[in-house]
């Protein structure tokens, strides 16, 4: 049996930045994780960014971003289901991070030009989240951090509140640990299908999962079994519509679709369920997974023409094309009639205006349920192009609750004496609802360095 | 046109990177992809011989092997290449060199040093040696001039109409102006492509080094220096009349040694790290071709640096037939081997310019002693 003074769950972006503080701090640590290391980091590998407070602009970011911007933000996403207290504690920790992570090798794109990395409010990792997980796996290794991949956490054993024991499995093979303190980092549940039907039914058999596949819960749902606090609304996901050609798992960025706004949306039988022009599509897009679950066999389908084309970025998968509205329903799967009739009464329901993809322009439609508010153009310039969308769930929000020196609570308010979280797994005490881009990998890191640096504290005396 | 499975391959690899845009800030190369929808054949050729295989996209990508998308930019980009070499090859059967790139560079070889040997006067070399003309004792000045000059002049020939084809078969823009050209000329010149997220390539995995610029800065310059040298006895010898050999300390001779050694210390460094590399970023093909033009620089390069340590010896008039006999090689082999990449990428570097004015001005601004970021 294996002993270490802090054992860390989970190596994505909150077990790494956990585990190389310890490890700095003087303690011996162990760093557990359940992908291979081809797939190593937990949804991390698949992100791009994240947000920071700074007050002057720096190399990445423009202008200044401060600590009540960025409250703001957080708090019209998550309308007040936050803890304003962990919230501002972790925006204001959010300053300290570039230098912290620069010096541990990540980089980031120079704010210069193109689509991407010129932002006030998120700084963008050069070459995305699986470089940023190279440089700290890199990192790790150099400190003298022990890593075991394929290693996956079954269960910790918790008594009044102290982890004992950590049982793990290895290719099938059983063993254990007796670390003196623990870290855990292993995500939501997202991945597990079975547990998502317990709140959306069979539809959750067609939901893509657009991260890891070993967002498994299993760490989670143990610890809540044995009196950790929850927080957060179990049946809750962020979910959006996702390119149905998608991988099951770990299709991440190049399956979203932006097209939404520029199309008319409609459900297997041609029959269009929602304004697809509500809002300018960051605000919205987080609806449409669920407008997608809700749809029969949770399918649907965008449909624009040639002159939209170019206004949105390209999904990896090039649409589907056809000369007539017939002919695309028929490629796509849809029902031609219902579709010709939408798309003859859409047509005929759009009111001349001014259109403008960059504003909430003046194009709208009238006389039809449900109208589309915005951007409403005339479909009828061919090729015809489709897009199947399936629900693609990035996250979900249950997890452990924690306070501010990121201790696990116990359901009776009491900290563990040994146990700390970081990322995904108590994301939900910060981000309760709704999503802003770049949190979820500003509360990692933040969370993650409180979590290495009380857990050596411990384990050291 | 490419064949259809490597550029069906590359295309929808492309189609990937165009809808992620993570790699963004390493290379040309992504932001030429965003500039567009769809790819021809000629973007794709365009794409792959903009790649300065540094493999930063590699190990950085979320999708590459054993993702089920198994993204390999770097390997689909360098069977492109090679096929690219091959397209714009002229005449062009020679372009079957390229799949025995190998045994061509040697057979070829071989049988210039043959015809140097053959050509070579079995004269007495201890009696001539060192002196003015002692070289032309050897092999005479006409014969000397005529097969270098000819062979010269074929491969710049074949080099040009090949740059001509590449910029045509890849659609590239017809004019150009004096900034891009000069963007084009500081990107071959400093490599700022090779590793362009500052931290140099991925070798042998997720670290970079800057090993790969230095040595490859090594054989560029000291081939540039090994041609000026050249250069510099035609023009003693033709417009002053001063004949070779010259003495060690004098231009032609410092060039051309500085060059050679700089030659053998940049190839000797490839191969090195060419050997230890990850191979699944690579193409088997090209690395063939890879290693073959290697071989051959070096040959030059060492059988030039003994000619000049053995020059007051009896060995030099075969040192001098042996050394002709691989530089009318090389010449030969120019068009056919791996020394066309520099064409074509200095030409799709050109292209980017043009297309890019604005991030062409950004990046050598940003580059001119600013460090990109003033945190690291």
């Amino acid at each position: 049996m294996e002993s270490c003074d802090v054992l860390v769950v989970g190596g994505g972006n909150a077990g790494l930045s956990a585990a190389i503080t310890a490890r700095e701090a003087g303690a011996s640590v162990m760093l557990l994780e359940h992908a291979p290391r081809a797939f190593r980091g937990g949804n991390s590998r698949h992100t791009r960014n994240l947000r920071l407070m700074h007050q002057s602009p720096t190399a990445t970011l423009t202008g200044s971003y401060s600590s009540s911007d960025y409250w703001r933000d957080l708090l019209s996403v998550t309308h007040g289901k936050t803890d304003e207290h962990l919230a501002r504690m972790t925006i204001d920790s959010t300053a300290e991070l570039l230098p912290w992570m620069h010096a541990h090798g990540a980089r980031f794109q120079p704010a210069l030009e193109g689509t991407l990395s010129l932002s006030r409010t998120n700084a963008f990792f050069l070459g995305g989240g699986k470089a940023l997980m190279n440089a700290y796996y890199s990192a790790a290794k150099r400190l003298g951090i022990s890593i075991a991949y394929d290693t996956e956490v079954r269960s910790l054993c918790l008594v009044n509140g102290v982890v004992r024991e950590v049982s793990t499995a290895k290719n099938g093979a059983s063993d254990s640990v007796r670390p003196k303190t623990v870290v855990v980092s292993s995500g939501g549940f997202q991945a597990n299908i079975d547990w998502l039907r317990e709140y959306w039914g069979d539809a959750a058999r067609n939901f893509i999962v657009r991260g890891t596949p070993y967002a498994q819960g299993v760490v989670l749902k143990n610890l809540l079994d044995q009196g950790a606090a929850p927080v957060g609304d179990p049946t809750q996901c962020h979910a959006v519509a996702v390119d149905a050609r998608a991988p099951k798992f770990d299709g991440g960025i190049v399956s979203r679709l932006d097209c939404i706004p520029f199309s008319i949306v409609v459900d297997r039988a041609g029959r269009r369920f929602y304004d697809e022009g509500e809002d300018i599509w960051p605000k919205r897009y987080a609806i449409w997974g669920r407008l997608v679950a809700q749809c029969p066999e949770q399918i649907a389908y965008a449909i624009t023409d040639a002159k939209s084309e170019k206004l949105f970025m390209p999904s990896a998968f090039p649409p589907i094309r056809a000369e007539s509205i017939g002919e695309l329903a028929q490629k796509l799967g849809v029902d031609a009639a219902g579709l010709e009739t939408t798309m003859r009464n859409f047509n005929q329901a759009v009111r001349p205006g001014k259109f403008d993809s960059g504003v909430l322009d003046d194009c709208r439609t009238e006389g039809i349920a449900p109208p589309k508010t915005h951007w409403a153009r005339p479909i009828d310039v061919p090729p015809f192009i489709g897009y199947p969308l399936r629900p693609g769930i990035t996250f979900t929000y249950l997890g452990l609750k924690v306070n501010q020196n990121a201790r696990v609570l116990m359901q009776d308010e009491r900290p563990s004496a040994n146990l700390f979280a970081a990322g995904e797994i108590m994301a939900g005490n910060i981000l309760g609802e709704g999503y802003i881009a770049g949190i979820g990998m500003a509360i990692g890191a933040v969370f993650g360095r409180i979590a290495g640096r009380e857990a050596a504290k411990v384990a050291l005396g | 046109m490419l064949s259809a499975e490597i550029e069906e391959r590359s295309r929808r690899f492309v189609e990937i990177c165009n809808a992620c845009r993570y790699c963004e800030g390493y290379c040309a190369v992504f932001p030429a992809i965003e500039l567009r929808r769809q790819f021809t054949s000629g973007d794709l050729s365009y794409l792959a011989n903009l790649c300065h295989d540094c493999r930063g996209c590699y190990y950085s990508c979320q999708y590459a092997p054993p993702h089920e998308f198994a993204l390999n930019l770097p390997k689909a980009f360098a069977d492109v290449r090679l096929e690219t070499y091959e397209l714009c090859a002229w005449p062009r059967p020679l372009a079957a060199l390229f799949r025995r790139n190998g045994l061509a560079a040697s057979v070829l070889a071989l049988l210039c040093v043959v015809l140097f040997v053959w050509l070579a006067k079995p004269s007495s070399p201890s009696a001539v040696q060192q002196s003015a003309g002692a070289f032309y004792a050897v092999i005479p000045e006409g014969v000397m001039i005529a097969i270098t000059g000819a062979t010269f002049l074929f491969a710049v020939l074949s080099l040009a109409i090949g740059a001509i084809r590449f910029w045509r078969d890849t659609n590239s823009p017809s004019a150009f102006d004096a900034p891009s050209f000069l963007a084009a000329f500081s990107d071959v010149f400093t490599l700022r492509n090779l590793g362009g997220g500052g931290d140099g390539c991925n070798n042998k995995d997720e670290t970079f080094s800057q090993s790969r610029r230095y040595f490859h800065h090594a054989l560029f310059y000291g081939f540039l220096f090994c041609f000026a040298s050249t250069c510099t006895a035609a023009i003693y010898e033709h417009i002053f009349g001063w004949i070779s050999p010259y003495p060690f300390f004098s231009v032609p001779v410092l060039l051309g040694t500085l060059g050679g050694i700089a030659m053998l210390i940049g190839i000797a460094g490839l191969v090195q790290i060419k050997l230890t590399a990850d191979s699944a970023p690579a193409s088997k093909l090209l690395l063939d071709v890879d290693y073959s033009f290697l071989v051959l620089l070096f040959v030059a390069g060492a059988t030039g640096l003994l000619l000049l340590a053995m020059r007051s010896t009896a060995a030099m008039g075969a040192l001098l037939a042996v050394h002709l006999g691989v530089i009318v090689s090389l010449f030969l082999m120019l068009p056919y081997c791996k020394f066309v990449h520099g064409i074509y990428r200095a030409a799709a570097l050109l292209r980017y310019a043009a297309e890019h004015p604005r991030r062409a001005k950004n990046l050598a601004a940003a580059t001119e002693g600013v460090p990109l970021d003033p945190l690291r």
